[in-house]
């Protein structure tokens, strides 16, 4: 199961290898890794998704507590939390596909960056599942290259909303 | 300016943070990045340094010296090779929770990344061994690191630490001599608060009529002794210690049952099968004891620790108190109940009886379970006993019985050999009055051998208990008994002389090969409070019984009565 952790750490060289060590030495698997300084210059919020069972998860979190730079670890549950991912794709066209191509854009609330003769560069965020999804709907148009950010999350105020 | 605002060197700085620290002593070897600091270090009055003869020699040490005293261990290494040849006892000192503080040279900040002379990235290759690290960049930086680093060393679970300095940062001046607020939360150094609920966890306890204590290496951490005595005989509940807990509880108690695990006592082993209660007491369930989850399998288990990521992690438990191992028991102690327990007790003098620690001692040759007994009897146990790894590290945690916390001196998590010696040389520089024997073998003894130097050069009157197979013997017996005799790559064909070894660093020796020499042998030994070596020939194919063969759990303990058995 997909476990999205969000991490507060002191924002200093080195805890970027000291949360990815600790992940290496213990045998997880880190799916993706996000990180980003918060409003406060000396602390870094970082999205960790990580596939493994309930134990596995509480093994990371309390391993990761240990951490003398890690300030807060948050397991986010998937219903009570915004989870996103920023993505960047190129990808090919021709004359005969390119409105398809365009329509489909739209109808992802997509945002296009450049058009060329025979590509299209488009920037589209979402849930994980809705860029797992655009992904595979542009696929039979020919990727050429996709760069994404990794998940970001962070929970919902108000935890009765759901 | 006043003389706390007066700036100084970081290298004055460190001494200064050092001796404020209390450390009164210091191992290490210095090199060009570290130079400015030893430049330093030659005015301290405070601070002696042990100068070795191999950095690996001084973690081992200050582990030795961290061990037997309960303080801070500090060494000191030189940038690139110098640190990279702590790795082994940083790694050491991490799985056995020891308090350890190194501190490396590093080449000059505007250096760093260009793979300069002796350069090493020591604050990566350390990230995983260590429990904490920092690379400092600014002498401003120093005071704050200091703080953080001692701190987290001897905080919570105890584990090393590292601190990396560049050659430059220890010539910059600075005037922050003491830290104005530390980056890293309370909970990494503050004494946690038991949390739990003690009476709920007690009436368990006085629930079970086969109950058993499990006393690992944290209860010398929290220095709990007292308390699991108390706990103990209060309950009537007898107690097994893992290699790491040796010491923690009497080995003479009549509540003792000895160590349990691998090669622990049969008795130990068929306790754990039998008891319907099992409180484990800062141990971390190893797979040299626990190998299965199904541990204990008809008791009900209970686990205090101070880290909480040990609950679960590897057997699963019904009962949790998280915190220090002292402060736990004492809130306990209150709601614990007596509670008639004869049967289980008389039980456990029936296992003992039926199942002794075992080995035939008929015939010329000598046996280091009748030597060791000998050592055990003429000290009247109260030397400080530190091994190498293998045979002869068994042997003495069978043989020796500790009755105190702190005396024993083991690499436990790790399997370090080369451990033994240096740490006996720790242990005696902190403990000087006590007698300190190193138990080793010819393989461990040869692993940091020039550490004999270090002996001879401070006159040091460390004891060096040398059991000779001419073999890695445990090597040996796991491929006489697992890998029918192929013994591959496990026989010395060539050994030095030992005696003229010793000698030759001004340190006495004698060998012995025959039983009619052990007296001898053990008067020649400890006949003074100097530093000696006895070489003690035994036979190869002696092995370490009991034994649980790896990857089995309790039920398939062989004994050495079992020994014909197993042959076949």
């Amino acid at each position: 199961m997909k476990h999205t952790l969000s991490i507060l750490v002191n924002n200093h060289p080195g805890v970027m290898s000291h949360v990815s060590g600790l992940f290496t030495r213990r045998g997880y698997n880190i799916d993706s890794i996000a990180v980003g300084v918060t409003d406060n210059a000396e602390v870094s919020s970082m999205t960790i998704v990580l596939n493994g069972d309930d134990f596995v998860v509480g093994q990371v979190k309390n391993q990761l507590l240990k951490l003398p730079d890690v300030l807060r670890v948050q397991d986010m549950a998937y219903a009570s939390s915004v989870q996103r991912e920023l993505v960047l794709i190129s990808f090919s066209i021709t004359e005969g596909n390119r409105s398809e191509a365009l329509t489909i854009c739209n109808g992802f609330d997509v945002k296009i960056l450049e058009m060329t003769e025979d590509s299209l560069l488009i920037e589209f965020s979402g849930n994980s599942r809705q860029v797992a999804n655009i992904i595979s709907v542009l696929k039979p148009f020919g990727i050429r290259e996709i760069s994404r950010t990794g998940q970001i999350a962070i929970a919902y105020r108000n935890q009765n909303s759901v | 300016m006043s003389s706390t605002t007066e700036a100084i060197t970081g290298g004055r700085l460190m001494v200064e943070l050092l001796e404020e620290a209390g450390v009164e002593i210091v191992f290490g070897y210095p090199g060009g990045a570290i130079l400015p600091f030893y430049d330093e270090l030659y005015h301290s009055k405070k601070i002696k340094h042990i100068l070795v003869r191999h950095e690996q020699g001084a973690v081992h040490m200050a582990e030795g010296y961290a061990r037997s005293t309960g303080k801070l261990g500090v060494c000191i290494a030189t940038s690139g090779p110098g640190a990279t040849n702590l790795i082994t006892g940083l790694t050491d000192a991490k799985l056995d929770s020891i308090p350890i503080l190194a501190i490396t040279g590093q080449v000059a900040t505007d250096a760093i990344g260009t793979d300069a002379f002796q350069e090493a990235d020591i604050f990566g290759i350390t990230i995983p061994i260590t429990k904490y690290n920092a690379l400092i960049k600014k002498a401003d930086d120093l005071a704050r690191h200091f703080e953080e680093a001692i701190k987290i060393a001897m905080g919570g679970r105890p584990g090393p630490v590292l601190l990396d300095f560049p050659k430059d940062v220890q010539t910059q001046k600075t005037t922050v001599r003491k830290a104005t607020s530390l980056k890293i939360a309370p909970h990494h150094y503050e004494r946690p608060k038991v949390k739990g609920d003690p009476q709920e966890f007690a009436e368990v306890l006085n629930g079970a009529k086969r109950p058993l204590l499990y006393v690992g290496g944290g209860a010398i951490n929290s220095f709990a002794s007292a308390e699991i005595k108390a706990l103990a005989e209060k309950a009537n509940a007898p107690v097994t210690t893992t290699l790491m807990g040796l010491g923690a509880f009497p080995g003479t108690h009549p509540l003792s049952v000895g160590m349990l695990g691998m090669h622990g006592t049969a008795y130990a082993n068929k306790a754990v099968l039998e008891c319907d209660y099992i409180l484990n007491l800062g141990a971390r369930f190893d797979d040299r004891v626990a190998k299965y989850q199904d541990f204990a399998p008809n008791a009900i288990r209970a686990h205090v620790d101070i880290d909480a990521a040990e609950f679960n992690k590897r057997i699963n438990v019904d009962h949790i108190l998280h915190g220090d191992l002292k402060d736990a028991i004492r809130e306990i102690l209150p709601f614990v109940k007596g509670g008639d327990r004869s049967s289980w007790i008389e039980n456990i003098q029936t296992l003992k009886k039926n199942h002794p620690l075992d080995y035939d001692n008929s015939g010329d040759s000598i046996k280091p379970q009748d030597f060791l007994q000998r050592v055990y009897a003429r000290t009247k146990g109260e030397a400080i006993v530190s091994t190498d790894v293998g045979q002869h590290q068994m042997w003495a945690a069978q043989y020796y019985l500790f009755d105190r916390p702190n005396t024993w001196l083991t690499s436990g998590g790790l399997g370090t050999m080369g451990y033994g010696l240096p740490a006996a040389i720790g242990a005696k520089f902190g403990n000087p009055d006590k007698t300190v024997i190193c138990v080793t073998g010819d393989g461990s003894f040869q692993m940091c051998i020039q550490e004999l130097a270090t002996i001879a050069q401070s006159k040091l009157g460390v004891k060096i208990l040398l059991f000779n197979n001419n073999f890695l013997g445990m090597v040996r017996q796991w491929q006489e008994l697992f890998y029918e005799e192929r013994f591959s790559e496990s026989q010395w064909t060539y050994n030095p002389d030992f005696v003229k070894l010793s000698e030759a660093y001004g340190i006495p020796a004698m060998k012995i090969e025959h039983k009619s020499e052990i007296e001898k042998g053990v008067d020649f030994f400890l006949k003074d409070s100097g530093s000696a070596l006895i070489e003690v020939m035994i036979p190869a194919e002696e092995k370490v019984f009991p034994m649980i063969p790896a990857g089995k759990s309790q039920q398939d303990l062989i004994e050495f009565k079992d020994l014909g058995k197993l042959k076949k």
